[in-house]
């Protein structure tokens, strides 16, 4: 569709600093751009943005959208929504790129359904068909059981990418880009927001961690989770779960990786009585290094795993947790 | 107030990776044999949001499903888990719709229904995974959506919903008629009682067809999907899946260390 032109990257932004999810839709919005050779631009929704426009543009975006107000302050589904179409109707990308993040989520499908559009969900792998031109959209479907290659019949086409999928674009603060400030005008907030309710895990963001230590169905009391925390601790990593323990309240929902939870992507991944369902692994694959640790011979997470003992949890953790702690104090 | 619950059935996803098939020619996943279907495990906890707002106040459940013939089982089951009413919305036309034209099917037969107050949907349809049908169901009724709720409570004209987001959850209030989809973090859904089971086999399950919902035929089946499926297939795995042995599983764990510290993995 000849009208259609260029790359547009929804920015997210974190804590008042640009996500890091945001890198890595620039990274690829960046590729995808020179892929089809044409422009790449960002839409920056949010509250004091003079650093984040420098570093989108710093980060490949020709030209940055920016509604800077305290309005965007936080995430709206309704606000988002009218300012992320009206510039889609008026810059009429040909590609639209969102995070599959908590934003992304709630707002991609919005967007598709209100412009017509196409849209594929929680893409892992993005590129152009050199003949067409066309977005070629990889995602993991039946939980990630099997992987589906999808290619658009309607524009623009908007795809959400999965954390830690895509190579994050590296920084150039020579870069020139045009900065456009949009006005949006008064807007309408169907949903409100009357309280945030933020839980604190007492340990290292699990997203941020080098070691993850995560425990999972074969752990059936709280107290066991202790061995988890515990190697975790010394290996200054952080804990996670699967749904289960979490489902079971051993640990609290914010523990949970996997397709519906965290997307984690350490050094280290320990799984802990972990059987390896493809659900789980969708939060964890894009770690350098996984370990087994499973009673179960033919538990699946040994098909996934870089390293495996079979063992029992109870048995196996106490010595992982001294040895480790020689290792420590050795160095 | 009048609840809609959409549901959708499935393969089971939890059955063991060992087991999963796929036609990758047809590029269609092949039916394990043994394992029967299931309600997508995101639309029984929206099944549940609905029977427990029914708990507190008077309310009458009614469940949706866009499918085919064995659909019926699907309705069954959520009207033994306690949900009144069950429609089957089937038609040839509407045969490879993708999500934007399953929500198109949806909002018709809720129009259709008409005297609607909350409509609930699971976070995702656990097969495809898309997690678009609600928010789409909503914009082509011109309504709001609070997506990811892990909590709903009616409060008179309004509703509050608890909406998971990282590291916690916000709490947001909208009026009615809202869609809300539901996520795991709600909790387990109830298990079909005696007493709902066999009320459910008694209860006639309509089914509605293109015609009866005033369907636009332009915007149902594979004709009007978005977006072409171009291949399916198991992905191979990468990883080393290098066992480590010991004479138990103590000296097994102290080898384990070793061979990481090797690899510099610690």
């Amino acid at each position: 569709m000849a009208d259609y032109r260029g790359v547009l990257v929804l920015a997210e932004m974190r804590d008042q600093a640009t996500a890091p999810i945001t890198r890595e839709l620039l990274g690829a919005g960046r590729r995808l751009a020179q892929d089809i050779g044409e422009g790449l631009s960002a839409l920056l929704l949010g509250s004091g943005l003079g650093a984040a426009t420098k570093e989108a543009i710093a980060s490949g975006a020709d030209k940055v959208y920016v509604v800077d107000s305290t309005a965007f302050a936080s995430y709206n589904s309704d606000g988002y929504l009218t300012v992320v179409t009206k510039v889609c109707q008026e810059i009429r990308p040909a590609i639209l790129l969102m995070g599959q993040t908590s934003i992304g989520r709630d707002l991609a499908p919005l967007v598709a359904a209100r412009l017509g559009a196409s849209l594929s969900t929680d893409c892992v792998d993005l590129k152009i068909e050199p003949a067409t031109k066309k977005l070629v959209q990889t995602r993991p479907v039946y939980g990630g059981n099997a992987l589906a290659v999808v290619v658009s019949k309607a524009y623009p086409q908007i795809a959400t990418v999965r954390a830690r999928a895509m190579k994050p674009a590296e920084p150039d603060a020579s870069r020139q880009g045009e900065v456009i400030a949009i006005d949006v005008g008064s807007l309408e907030t169907r949903v409100r927001i009357v309280d945030v309710v933020k839980m604190e895990t007492g340990q290292v963001k699990l997203e941020e961690a080098k070691v993850v230590v995560a425990g999972g169905a074969g752990i059936s009391e709280a107290k066991d989770f202790d061995l988890v925390k515990e190697l975790a601790a010394v290996l200054g990593g952080a804990v996670g779960a699967t749904r289960l323990p979490c489902e079971d309240g051993l640990v609290p929902w914010g523990f949970q990786i996997g397709q519906t939870g965290k997307i984690v992507a350490p050094d280290l991944y320990i799984a802990v009585a972990i059987s390896g369902a493809p659900q789980h692994m969708a939060g964890c694959s894009g770690s350098k290094c996984i370990v087994a640790v499973n009673k179960d011979p033919q538990a699946n997470i040994f098909k996934v795993a870089d390293f495996g003992i079979v063992a029992d949890y109870k048995q196996a953790l106490p010595v992982m947790i001294k040895k480790c702690q020689e290792i420590k104090t050795s160095h | 107030m009048n609840i809609i619950v959409c549901i959708k059935q499935i393969i089971d996803p939890e059955m063991p990776p060992a087991k999963f098939k796929v036609d990758s020619q047809a590029k269609k996943v092949i039916p394990p044999e043994s394992i029967p279907l299931k309600v997508s495990p995101f639309d029984a906890q929206a099944v549940e949001a609905a029977l427990r707002i029914k708990e507190k106040q008077s309310a009458t459940i009614t469940a949706l499903t866009v499918g085919q013939a064995t659909a019926s089982e699907a309705i069954k089951h959520v009207l033994s888990m306690g949900v009144d009413e069950g429609i089957i919305l089937s038609d040839a036309a509407f045969e490879g719709s993708d999500v934007f034209g399953t929500a198109y099917i949806l909002s018709q037969a809720i129009r259709k229904i008409g005297n609607y107050h909350l409509i609930l949907c699971g976070r995702q349809a656990a097969d495809w995974d898309m997690g678009v049908v609600g928010s789409a169901l909503a914009e082509y009724l011109g309504i709001p959506v609070v997506t990811l709720a892990r909590k709903v409570e009616a409060s008179g004209a309004n509703l509050r919903v608890e909406r998971v987001i990282p590291d916690g959850h916000e709490v947001a209030e909208v009026a009615l008629p809202v869609v809300v989809t539901v996520s795991s973090e709600l909790g387990q859904p109830r298990l079909p009682s005696g007493k709902g089971i066999i009320m459910a086999a008694r209860k006639k399950v309509p089914i509605w067809s293109a015609k009866d919902i005033e369907c636009d035929l332009s915007r149902v089946g594979a004709g009007a999907a978005r977006s072409d499926l171009t291949a399916l297939f198991i992905p191979t795995q990468k990883r080393r899946g290098e066992m480590v042995s010991g004479e138990n599983a103590a000296d097994a764990a102290a080898k384990l260390v070793l061979r990481l510290r090797e690899e510099k993995a610690i």
